[in-house]
């Protein structure tokens, strides 16, 4: 294909090819999966789901967004420096099983209570909500700093 | 049932053990994630494998399912989730480094230049 | 309740210390601070820790509420408390040593941060009282070894790195395996209970026995046992010496310590297979040592092979499985974690001050440097096990315990050991300090006063721990209970039924 390339005329190869079909459906696609990963995060406590799977999937979603456009677009479009991700979810998950002896219970006691929201009906609040929330920043965290830093070697 | 899971865990390691002996880094690592494959495989068959039951121990029902495999496995996959990234990019940058992606040629002391 | 704090701390201290650090960025002098106050942390709660177990007994605390044989609980006894103490204080000198010899570059990149997470691990490693979260922390501190190892990506890292990675992946693996034996077999992951359900167990041996070979190739394979020492001086090689010190003393020692507790308190049933097997692997383990610590002039490799013979030894004691053996082994592998991070880190002064690792290169140095020399003779002859240095007591212990239950020859290898030991280290001293004059003028102008202050003070601990032997010895009594006397290790869940 390089040679191709050449002999059309083209001096420099493009590294990436902007596919206009593949930008417009990850567009789409992209809040989709977010959504779903969401989904999965909330479903996580009395049936399948939870933090790792959610932040692997919130991952693959913002993936997707690095091969349909390319790192910079995605950096500008989500400028977080992904190792302060990683360790505001390992802080999640170290804290709160910490807080629990304020209350003079062992290490990752759990707690967990019931209140009705109007519109939802009874919903089931947990601490260990919290801790899920840092499962899924580690996961996520991590999952895209190793494809970014695959990505940015290649480059 | 258990004994086709069995079967099953052995193909996966056998295909393991081959995969690992070839020169290739890449087919090494492929060859490490079918191990934990293989090896989450026998842990979940070790459990019992039963369908259909609670996994409480409720002292109204007779028959439970063992969620402790369930557990264990969960914890193993994603040691071995982490695992394989690292080693996937550790093998990109030996291939960057070193200049090649052949076992073979990794031998003796390298030194920097 | 302090006690659910208390047993928690060594492992809560490192974990909070390197997510604080991940939080400052690349900002190497605050790193250092920052892990500079744990490391002296560390050393306080788990010195409490080791006052509270001598007073109170075992510590027990139950994570997350649940009961003990359902929940994941925290065990520490006093061989888990006086091992938590050591890897406090090794780690405290590392972290000190590190400051003026890992680089600018490999503190920017995290290397506190990896550290903190490898003693997380490490610490859990010592203190769980369950089988699977043992794995786990295995694993953390794996995870984070393989980090270190390959940290500033040099060829020879690299390429060692990966060996290394993939062994004890491999080896990982099959940790999982047995577990998944054993569990088929016992229906139970806490260690205690194991062993409850394993002392009256009736049914086949053919299997335990099997379980029993599979997580001596694993612990094997991590403590660098034959005939799976294979990796160990290749891989050790190549980090920088902080993190070569911090592996030597540390990483094997929990492989031992894994081999020590299973051994107590799983395979009980068949002994004269399972602990002959082990007594003969360490024999083999001490004989190809002494043959590797000999046969090389380069000084790391020297002191790596060092680590093998040290490591047969207390497997030797752990063997035997009687109350003598047991209190060598443990007098040992304490005095090894010690003693081997300071000749590491003496090594480490030597090398980064004349930039060659082989001894027969050097000479004379201890015109320029007296006090690393004879500190570094201090320290051989405490490895070696010479009267009162603090070798001795655990080597003696260890022979004695052998000649009671007629093993004559594992007696006298050990013994004879010793003797290699000491020719293999005053080699060392008399090719660096002793020898004719090197041009002094190859010297490197280099900051030493942290390098040595770190190492020196890690001789003279292991010479204090030496000369107040006697009088720590109830504390090695009760560490050792719980080895040959396993029904007291799972006292605590007897109690609550």
């Amino acid at each position: 294909m390089k040679s191709t390339l050449k002999k059309a005329g083209y001096s420099k190869v493009q590294k990436q090819v902007h596919d206009v079909f593949l930008q417009f459906t990850s567009k789409i696609v992209f809040f989709i999966i977010i959504l779903f990963a969401f989904k999965l995060f909330f479903a996580g406590h009395y049936t399948p789901g939870g933090g790792f799977v959610g932040g692997l999937l919130a991952a693959a979603a913002i993936i997707l967004l690095m091969i349909a456009y390319d790192q910079k677009t995605v950096a500008k479009m989500l400028p977080i420096d992904f190792r302060i991700l990683i360790g505001a979810g390992l802080s999640f998950a170290a804290v709160l099983p910490t807080l629990s002896f304020l209350f003079g219970t062992p290490f990752f006691t759990h707690q967990h209570t019931y209140i009705n929201v109007p519109v939802f009906g009874e919903v089931a609040l947990h601490s260990a909500v919290i801790f899920d929330v840092g499962v899924f920043l580690t996961v996520a965290g991590a999952a895209l700093l190793i494809i970014k830093l695959i990505a940015e070697e290649d480059a | 049932m258990e004994l086709i899971t069995i079967i099953l865990s052995g193909i996966l390691i056998g295909a393991s053990v081959y995969l690992m002996l070839s020169k290739s880094l890449i087919r090494i690592i492929i060859g490490t994630a079918l191990l934990s494959h293989g090896v989450h495989l026998m842990l979940l068959t070790m459990g019992q494998l039963k369908r259909g039951n609670v996994p409480v121990l409720d002292p109204e029902v007779s028959s439970y399912t063992d969620p402790l495999p369930q557990a264990m496995i969960l914890t193993a996959i994603v040691i071995a989730f982490a695992l394989t990234a690292y080693i996937l990019v550790l093998a990109l940058r030996m291939y960057k480094e070193i200049g090649t992606d052949n076992v073979e040629e990794m031998k003796g002391v390298p030194h920097d230049d | 309740m302090t006690t659910n704090i208390l047993a928690l701390l060594p492992i809560l201290i490192p974990l909070f210390s390197g997510i604080i650090m991940l939080f400052m960025g690349k900002r190497p002098v605050r790193h250092r601070v920052v892990s500079g106050i744990t490391g002296l942390l560390m050393m306080l709660a788990a010195a409490f820790i080791v006052a509270h177990v001598f007073q109170n007994g075992t510590m027990v605390t139950y994570i997350g509420d649940w009961m003990a044989p359902f929940g994941i609980n925290l065990v520490i006894d006093m061989a888990s408390a006086l091992l938590l103490l050591t890897t406090s204080v090794i780690t405290f000198a590392v972290i000190v040593y590190s400051f003026q010899s890992i680089g600018i570059e490999r503190e920017k990149y995290y290397y506190y941060v990896m550290v903190m997470f490898m003693i997380t691990g490490v610490n859990g490693a010592f203190s769980t009282g369950d089988i699977f979260n043992m794995f786990v922390f295995f694993e953390v501190f794996l995870l984070s070894s393989y980090v270190l190892i390959t940290l500033g990506g040099k060829k020879i890292q690299l390429q060692e790195g990966f060996k290394y990675l993939l062994v004890n992946l491999i080896s990982s693996n099959f940790f999982v395996l047995g577990l998944a034996y054993l569990y088929s077999v016992t229906g139970s992951l806490n260690m205690a209970d194991i062993y409850l359900k394993l002392e009256n167990y009736d049914g086949s041996l053919v299997i335990m026995t099997i379980i029993a070979v599979v997580f001596l190739f694993v612990f094997a394979t991590k403590a660098g046992l034959f005939p799976l020492y294979f990796w160990l001086p290749g891989s050790y090689y190549a980090p920088p010496m902080p993190v070569i010190a911090l592996f030597g003393a540390l990483l094997t020692k929990v492989g031992v310590y894994a081999i020590a507790r299973t051994y107590s308190l799983f395979f009980i049933g068949n002994e004269a297979f399972t602990h002959q097997a082990l007594l003969l692997l360490a024999l083999l383990t001490i004989v190809l040592g002494s043959v590797g610590a000999l046969a090389y002039t380069d000084m790391k490799n020297i002191i790596i092979y060092n680590i093998l013979i040290a490591v047969g030894v207390i497997i030797v004691g752990f063997s035997m499985m009687d109350e003598i053996g047991t209190i060598g082994a443990m007098y040992y592998l304490i005095h090894d974690m010690i003693i081997k991070a300071a000749l590491f880190m003496l090594v480490g002064f030597i090398i980064y001050r004349t930039g060659k690792a082989d001894s027969e290169r050097l000479g004379g140095l201890i015109k320029r440097h007296p006090v690393a020399g004879w500190m570094f003779l201090v320290a051989g002859f405490a490895l070696a096990g010479v009267p009162p240095l603090s070798g001795f007591y655990g080597k003696f212990f260890i022979v004695q315990s052998t000649f009671d239950n007629d093993h004559y020859i594992a007696g006298l290898i050990v013994l004879i050991s010793s003797l290699a030991v000491l020719i293999s280290v005053v080699r060392i001293f008399m090719n660096v300090f002793w020898r004719g004059d090197m041009d002094f003028s190859t010297l490197k102008p280099i900051k030493t006063d942290k390098l040595l202050f770190a190492s020196i003070g890690l001789v003279i601990v292991s010479v204090v721990f030496g000369l107040a032997a006697d009088l720590l010895y109830p504390f090695f009594e009760m560490a050792a209970s719980s080895f040959h006397d396993p029904a007291s290790y799972a006292s605590y869940l007897t109690e609550v039924e």
